[in-house]
């Protein structure tokens, strides 16, 4: 199949004792997209994942990778995904090459390749210098990317990073974010990144889900999100006046597209069809009001993030 | 199968580099010298009494407890245990169990290939410690073992392993079933102690024969006590008390006749062995990986 997705999920439901913590989730990733997988905490992002991994079982409906039912093809859904588990560990009495060669073997690579393999895996995020420490030596940004390149050693074709960033200083977190960023270009390979910190996930994701209370609250590509969540493809403008009258209000009113005005003190806030700002500008003008300044409310992210989060 | 050689050679490998390994062949390998030089005192009255002069190197040691079968009754748990206690719980707290199932292997390649390398570990140090004896006795008295003297000490060093995976077993179980290392660890402790208690203090012992008996023989210890008597000591025919044993010195049994009589005693260790094991494997299999 080719239209078939990456990661598909139909009605994943997983409840622990009674609480449902996924709920009737439907998820759709394509090939070739990094997939900011949001969510506050306890939003069941982690159980998501494990359940595509195959490492939980669903109470009820399907998780398929590559089309391989996670819970049934566990083996063959492994094979071709990596992950990253949150508070991510190694051998700390080991060398980092030696974790990754342990990593490799269970690959099934061929003892010739293993070496080559953690070579190359451990020169892409920047440790080669590394190899021979012991792991217990390591911060927590170094683990990070060796965690990254644990994965590169199995080559996935899609690779679930759980809270990659968490707990590192923000130097790191951008260094882990490009470094993410690049091999996911690179390599064609899909990325589902869990974050509960949204500026990170929107600089580098194309699309993004927002988890809350186990339901998808919102799910598509970054740039399209904003304005479809919140007031059907309207844009908000506010604009400030040194004083309201009513015809300033009305003049506005007239122009073609707004929907409606409201007045909050010295300021009007103005819901529209499209961007109006110099038609707005020029009927405050023609009825005599002074315009102090004006402002277009884009819908970041944030916004529904906090949103949904808040509610949870 | 790939997974489980990977994993075993791993844990293999583990096993050998860690530092309570040094300490535990250091333990043993002291043990082993001890014997030794009690042995040198002790073994030429010993000799003129007996014909299984070779088996005196492990028995020999003018205490009315021989020092060998001691050492191994009460530390092959130890050996055991420490091996075992944080098998998977360990795992699990340092992060790496996740990562490691996420992984294209069964998930009974982990807990199989651990206990096997664990296993390989004890009796690889078991071997050698009793080689050890072996050669330095071989050189101090200068008889070879007859073949029955090897095939009781061969069956001895078998029983001493299945002795020791009952351990690992016993602490992998609770390694399985505690989230914390240290309760683990303690968990194992206690029931060696318990033991430990069982045997030196055999109130059971004194209930109406029979039952007394079957009782003390839950215990692996007394189990292990009694099978490593019978092997070591050609003499000893009745069960339970070593008094007896070494009051008809004379009527020793041939090998064979020896096995008969502790032939119940390594099938109950097994059973012990493979229970433990059996609930531990189950209980990891089906356990769930969650969040947190």
């Amino acid at each position: 199949m080719s239209t078939q997705s990456v990661v598909e999920t139909v009605d994943l439901t997983k409840a622990y004792n009674g609480t449902t913590v996924v709920n009737k989730l439907n998820l759709h990733i394509e090939e070739g997209e990094i997939f900011g997988f949001l969510g506050p905490n306890g939003a069941g992002k982690t159980t998501t994942i494990l359940m595509l991994l195959g490492l939980t079982e669903p109470t009820s409906g399907v998780a398929r990778i590559y089309g391989y039912n996670s819970t049934r093809e566990p083996l063959k859904v492994k094979r071709i995904s990596g992950y990253v588990p949150e508070k991510v560990g190694f051998y700390e009495d080991l060398t980092a090459h030696h974790n990754l060669a342990y990593t490799a073997r269970l690959n099934g690579l061929p003892e010739k390749l293993v070496r080559k393999r953690v070579g190359e895996s451990l020169d892409v995020v920047g440790l080669s210098e590394m190899a021979e420490r012991k792991v217990g030596q390591f911060s927590a940004g170094m683990k990070q990317r060796l965690a990254i390149a644990d994965i590169l050693v199995k080559a996935p074709k899609v690779a679930f990073l759980d809270e990659p960033t968490s707990g590192i200083d923000p130097r790191g977190i951008n260094r882990i974010l490009d470094l993410i960023a690049r091999i996911a270009r690179e390599r064609r390979m899909t990325v589902v990144l869990s974050s509960h910190q949204l500026y990170q996930v929107q600089r580098i994701c194309s699309h993004v889900g927002i988890l809350a209370k186990g339901q998808m609250v919102v799910e598509g590509p970054l740039d399209k999100l904003g304005r479809e969540a919140f007031g059907g493809g309207q844009f908000r403008i506010e604009v400030q006046l040194t004083e309201v009258t009513s015809d300033v209000i009305d003049g506005i009113k007239r122009i073609d597209g707004v929907v409606s005005v409201e007045r909050s003190g010295d300021s009007l806030l103005i819901s529209c069809l499209q961007d109006l700002r110099p038609q707005i500008a020029k009927a405050i003008v023609e009825a005599n009001g002074l315009l102090v300044q004006m402002r277009i409310q884009s819908y970041a992210l944030e916004d529904i993030y906090m949103k949904y989060s808040g509610d949870a | 199968m790939q997974g489980l050689i990977t994993v075993f050679w791993k844990e293999l490998a583990d096993d050998f580099t860690r530092w309570r390994f040094v300490i535990l062949f250091a333990l043993v390998f002291g043990v082993a010298v001890f014997a030794i030089y009690m042995d040198a005192q002790y073994i030429r009255e010993a000799v003129t009494e007996t014909r299984f002069v070779f088996l005196q190197l492990y028995t020999a040691s003018g205490q009315a407890l021989p020092l060998f079968i001691f050492f191994f009754t009460f530390f092959m748990p130890i050996i055991g245990v420490t091996l075992g206690f944080d098998a998977i719980n360990g795992e699990k707290s340092s992060g790496t169990l996740s990562r490691l199932l996420s992984q294209p292997i069964y998930r009974d390649a982990v807990i199989n290939g651990k206990f096997l390398a664990g296993v390989i570990t004890i009796a690889i140090m078991l071997v050698s410690v009793v080689l050890l004896v072996a050669g330095v006795g071989l050189r101090m008295i200068g008889i070879p073992p007859s073949s029955e003297e090897a095939v009781r000490l061969i069956a001895f060093l078998f029983v001493s392993i299945i002795y020791g995976a009952f351990w690992l077993g016993l602490a992998v179980l609770f390694s399985v079933f505690f989230r914390r290392v240290a309760t683990s660890a303690l968990a194992s402790i206690a029931v060696w102690l318990l033991f430990i208690f069982m045997f030196a203090f055999p109130f059971f012992a004194q209930l109406s024969g029979q039952l007394g008996l079957t009782i003390m023989r839950i215990s692996p210890i007394t189990l292990f006590w009694e099978v490593a008597t019978v092997l070591l000591i050609p003499g000893a025919r009745t069960l339970g008390q070593m008094a007896q044993a070494s009051a008809i010195p004379s009527s020793a049994l041939s090998a064979g006749q020896s096995l008969l009589i502790i032939w119940p005693h390594l099938i109950s260790l097994l059973a012990l062995t493979t229970i433990c094991f059996a609930i531990s494997y189950v209980k990891f299999m089906r356990e769930e990986i969650r969040s947190t």
